[in-house]
């Protein structure tokens, strides 16, 4: 069966021809956004796509890499998004990310149709990926995991969208570092030798505010006709330097003082290698300043706004000129302008006191002077904590806001966690406000934590939305768009597609005494022993009356007798 | 009446006197009888039952390897009258004690028959592989059994001075000897053939030196000599499945643009010996492309040979750099084959690997036991525009990767005794019976290992008690003792490819069973911690049980004295 597949295999391959070299390609690109906070915000995306089936039998990768073909072809996976992300993404201060991603590890994963046992696939991936990766992601199980049902669709081309087939977990606790970077860096054709990726020096990467390395895998069209499928690897890294602590204060930034390094050439396997710096807000330079001057400019349509971009061609020698580097630089001219106001943003906290029950509370913004529009929101609780979902309001405006679809599926315990799902409709500049109260579970003492004290994380809440958009979006998803702005499909030209997460929670559950189950063993022994102790001897004790013992007076007259030979007293 | 109320007050008298000893003797007894089984009872780990007996029945390995042998005499090797006499088997056997709990016999059955019209029509081609070719068309024989034609001494057949011929699949002419003519007795003829016959067999199924090195995982490499010990650590262990990986190592894209076809090169050369092993383990392949990958040792420039050169000293340095990039395979747990193709970049090119004498290797290759090779494939790159496209020869690479393919699986090309010839091996790369004798000794691995893991689990649980044996676990070893015995049985009987089949599986299972995770859960389990919960409870409740009882017994002691002060 073997020899007869990779016959077809080669029939295949003769008939292509002479295409099989091209049907590879690889794309690089950095952008750099200048925040209004005087932070600066870099966005790497590596693109390599791949026209082949990973379900026939052997495989010869090219540049592809080869261990996560495996795992696509071993698992039948049809899509699999994973990222790694080290500190909050602070939408009020940075605006929209071009991917968000919650706090922590974020793995969903949808399964082709064909998969028999998905949560046995979903097991073993798990533990492969954490192989692959460094990272703790053998710590999903299936109380972490949920299948929801609306809030995650495919982001490729296919047609399943039946939720047995995607599993999604989220580990809130998980500590993004070096180790994690390396194997990433490792599956980019040209590693860390060669093209952008020559700036990713971990210490400069993780002395940032915010860091966060993702993986993409999913079906993409080939051609606009969308006749035949290929495999798509997106490999994104995003890094907000901080204007402090990264920047000694200076609104001043270029390449080599964020990642202590230039570029001196692009990736020879790439067939694009660009650098985008955004000048939307200074058309005329009067904001800030930018060296060496390029004369490509780019416009894009990016979350609903449309952006202008200063464009570096890597590829083309000219754009290093005499010194054979690049080092963008940009120089700050005007102070701190104003926060920006998202048009959609979320925020979660825990109220209550006490180490029984508590609240939590989900707000989320519309921002929008006059549109309403509806978003999804998706909260997965652990089962230690247990939501009373009767007690679930959804107000807006200081009026009840009733969800127009509820996913519930309640928790086990042990087993499986809370999944909520809700369409809620957004007043036009509104807080719509979410509470559920919960009760804290005791846990068994084995399940606890090392450091218990520390709290235990739920997960970020999820909104996805379709935001009105203010400038016409690019609906054919063409090739040529550059990597930043197209990774969500668009269908509709006045709304865009935005996820954005909320904070995770750190919530302390009662923890007990760890020394407790030994003291309690020795002093209900002793309770026991003192009992069974009392008990014996009332038992096995006869009791005879004993005659008075003579007196002393009685005892010393007797010595005095015995030393004089007279007889004794009795 | 009245002795009666007499003897019962006495009797409630000293049932009184004795109350207290009786109530702890009672609880002494309740102690025992109640609380100390149902202390056993609930601090018990389950343990499942295991089939020990025929463990240890296993540990005391007895192997019987039977060859069946068919020795055909075409026309002229044998007078009218022997024709008539000849026997139609015999059975020889060896026996070898290789130590003290394995024991080796080799039981050979010998059939002789005259050939047929078709036969003698088969061997009367012109060329030793034509005869070879147009016998196989008219039979077939199953694995691990080996056909002997006799041709007369006469025959054209096999070239002058060649006395055997090895064909491609499970057949070999033997010329007779001289003395056969003059030979009177048949005993003698038959006699002369055993000895050339023993040598046939010693090339076409196996030999007791790959026997006793097959059997490596159980018995100490003594008296083995270093030479054989090499040779059996080049070949990779035993395995139910390999994966193979051909890596194309590219360490300077900017001016190297390389293709290699090597689908193409993987279908038409490795493809067919994969196939052909097929009954031996399971293969997967794959290549890649690994961009900016260097050697990890820099190479030295030769002005004698106006090339750079890597010395067989450092090639020991030049694998772990590499190893890290190569990626493990994240889909199995099977042993990997690696296969490098380095392509040296222009400022270290030409580059060749020397030998300890500091000659250039022709192949430009060298090979790393039990992990794989690597090859030197060196590009002129005339300069003009950079990067130069690179059209790899992939029958060059495979001509090399190919031999050491067949070293690391472990199929043996020793050097024939004089006067054999080895027919060409056919489109496969791999005869018929070289595949029996990587059989013979894989299967004979197998149940080595297999037997070795099975008694070597049984000892540790026997050992360890604190190890919980869940019941899937016994349920494995008994499935693995099952295939092994059934593995062992094949053996006996001579049916080669069903032994491999039961060999692998007993592997398997026992593997399975010996790295379960469930037999970790419990294994640390201190005696100190134990004593730390037990004390509290144990102490306080049995001193007093115990010293009540040390006292009733003195008193017991004691009493006899005082009968007898009684008395006086």
């Amino acid at each position: 069966m073997a020899a007869f597949r990779s016959n077809i295999f080669m029939l295949a391959f003769f008939l292509c021809g002479f295409s099989v070299f091209v049907t590879g390609d690889f794309q690089e690109e950095l952008v750099i956004k200048p925040l209004h906070s005087g932070d600066i915000y870099a966005s790497f995306q590596f693109r390599t796509q791949w026209d082949t089936d990973f379900l026939l039998g052997i495989s010869h990768y090219r540049l592809f890499p080869k261990s996560l073909g495996q795992v696509i072809s071993k698992f039948s996976v049809r899509e699999l998004h994973i990222s790694f992300t080290q500190g909050y993404w602070r939408t009020m201060q940075w605006g929209q990310p071009f991917l968000p991603s919650p706090p922590g590890a974020e793995l969903w994963v949808w399964f082709q149709d064909t998969v028999t046992d998905v949560d046995l696939a979903w097991k073993e991936l798990t533990n492969v990926l954490s192989g692959i990766f460094c990272a703790s992601l053998n710590f999903i199980d299936s109380t972490n995991t949920v299948q929801p049902s609306a809030s995650f669709k495919p982001l490729g081309v296919g047609n399943v969208t039946d939720q047995r087939f995607l599993r999604y977990a989220v580990l809130p606790r998980e500590i993004v570092c070096t180790e994690n970077l390396t194997p990433w860096k490792k599956l980019l054709p040209c590693g860390s030798k060669a093209g952008l990726a020559v700036l990713m020096k971990s210490e400069k990467l993780f002395h940032s505010s915010f860091h966060s390395q993702a993986l993409h895998i999913r079906p993409v069209c080939k051609d606009w006709q969308c006749k035949s499928t290929s495999w798509e690897l997106r490999q994104t890294l995003n890094v907000v330097f901080d204007l402090h602590t990264s920047g000694q204060g200076k609104r001043e930034w270029s390449l080599f003082k964020m990642f202590s390094r230039t570029l001196t050439e692009a990736c020879p396997l790439a067939s694009s290698s660009k650098v985008y710096v955004d000048i939307t807000d200074n058309p005329q330079g009067e904001l800030f300043e930018l060296s060496p001057a390029t004369p490509l400019v780019s416009q894009a349509v990016v979350l609903g706004d449309g952006r202008t971009y200063s464009v570096y061609d890597l590829t083309d020698h000219a754009t290093f000129g005499q010194t054979h580097s690049l080092n963008v630089l940009l120089r700050w001219r005007a102070a701190e302008r104003e926060m920006l106001r998202p048009l959609l943003h979320g925020e979660r906290y825990v109220a209550g006191y006490g180490l029984q029950t508590g609240e939590i509370h989900t707000l989320v913004y519309n921002n929008h002077p006059y549109r309403a529009f509806p978003v999804l929101l998706l909260d997965t609780v652990p089962w230690y904590l247990r939501l009373y979902i009767h007690t679930l309001t959804v107000t807006s405006k200081g009026r009840d806001n009733k969800p127009s679809y509820i996913h519930y599926q309640p928790s086990k315990d042990r087993l499986q966690p809370h999944l909520l799902e809700m369409l809620i409709q957004l007043p036009p500049n509104s807080v719509t406000e979410v509470t559920v109260q919960f009760e804290r579970a005791l846990l068994k003492w084995t399940e606890y934590t090392p450091d218990p004290n520390h709290g235990f994380y739920v997960g970020s809440s999820v909104i996805s939305a379709l935001v009105p958009s203010v400038v016409a979006m690019d609906t054919n998803n063409t090739q040529e768009r550059p990597l930043f702005s197209s990774f969500f499909p668009c269908k509709e030209e006045s709304t865009y597609f935005m996820r954005i997460y909320t904070e995770p929670l750190l919530v302390n559950l009662p923890t007990p005494d760890f020394s407790m189950p030994y003291n309690v063993i020795c002093l209900t022994c002793t309770v026991v022993a003192v009992g069974y102790g009392s008990l014996y001897n009332l038992l096995t004790r006869t009791f005879q009356v004993e005659e008075p013992s003579q007196g002393l007076a009685k005892r010393l007259a007797n010595i005095i007798r015995r030393l004089r030979g007279v007889p004794l007293l009795t | 009446m009245k002795l009666k109320i007499v003897f019962k007050l006495r009797y409630l008298w000293m049932f009184f006197r004795h109350r207290g000893r009786l109530a702890a003797l009672a609880i002494a007894a309740v102690v025992i009888a109640v609380g100390v089984p149902l202390w056993w009872k609930t601090t018990e780990t389950y343990r499942a039952w295991l089939p020990v007996a025929q463990i240890n029945e296993l540990a005391q390995l007895q192997l019987q390897l039977s060859v069946e042998v068919e020795v055909v005499f075409s026309k002229g090797t044998l007078t009218a009258e022997h024709q008539k006499k000849i026997p139609p088997s015999n059975t020889r056997q060896e026996e070898h004690v290789v130590d003290e709990t394995t024991r080796l016999r080799y039981r050979y059955e010998t059939r002789y028959r005259t050939a047929t019209i078709m036969e003698e029509d088969a061997l009367n081609q012109s060329t030793a592989a034509e005869a070879d070719i147009s016998l196989h068309m008219l039979s077939e024989s199953p694995s691990g059994s080996v056909v002997i034609y006799v041709v007369p001494e006469s025959s054209t057949v096999l070239p002058e001075g060649v006395s055997v011929y090895v064909g491609q699949r499970r057949t070999a002419l033997l010329r007779a000897g001289g003395q056969m003519r003059v030979a009177v007795a048949l005993k003698e003829v038959l006699a002369s053939l055993e000895t050339w016959i023993k040598q046939v067999l010693q090339v076409m199924s196996f030999s007791h030196g790959d026997i006793t090195a097959a059997l490596s995982d159980r018995v100490r490499p003594g008296d083995r000599s270093r030479e054989g010990l090499a040779d059996s650590m080049r070949a990779f262990k035993s395995s139910p499945g390999y994966e193979i990986t051909f890596s194309l190592l590219n360490p300077d894209p900017t001016s190297h643009l390389l293709h290699w076809d090597v689908e193409a090169a993987i279908s038409s050369y490795i493809q067919p010996l994969l196939s052909k092993m097929a009954p031996v383990a399971n293969f997967s392949i794959d290549s890649q492309i690994l961009y900016y990958a260097v050697l990890g040792v820099n190479p030295r420039y030769d002005p004698t040979l106006n090339a750079y050169t890597l010395n067989a000293d450092s090639l020991s340095h030049v694998i772990n750099p590499v190893e890290a990039r190569l990626g493990s395979s994240a889909a199995s747990s099977n042993p990997v084959l690696n296969f490098l193709l380095y392509v040296p970049d222009s400022r270290h090119s030409p580059l060749h690997i020397t030998d300890h004498r500091r000659h250039t290797v022709p192949s430009n290759a060298f090979s790393s036991p039990r992990w794989g090779g690597i090859m030197v494939y060196n590009v002129n790159a005339s300069g003009t525009e950079l990067p130069v496209d690179v059209h790899i020869d992939m029958r060059r690479v495979m001509g090399v990767f190919l031999p050491q393919l067949r070293l690391m699986l472990g199929v043996q090309s020793a050097a024939p005794p004089p006067g054999f010839l080895i027919g060409p091996c056919g489109n496969a790369g791999l005869a018929d019976w070289e595949l029996d004798r990587l059989m013979w000794t894989r299967s004979v691995e197998n149940v080595a290992t297999a037997t070795t893991t099975i008694t070597s689990l049984a000892q540790l649980l026997d050992q360890i008690g604190n190890i919980v044996i869940n019941d899937n676990i016994a349920e494995q070893v008994s499935s693995a003792v099952a295939s092994l015995q059934l593995a062992v049985g094949q053996l006996e009987v001579g049916n080669l490819g069903l032994a491999m089949q039961y060999s692998k599986e007993a592997i398997l299972q026992s593997e399975r069973a010996f790295f379960d995770p469930s037999l970790l859960h419990l294994l640390y389990f201190p005696d100190d911690q134990k004593f730390a919960i037990y004390i509290p409870l144990f102490l306080p409740m049995c001193v007093p049980i115990l010293l009540s009882l040390l006292k009733m017994a003195s008193e017991v002691r004691q009493r006899p004295g005082q009968g007898q002060a009684k008395k006086d």
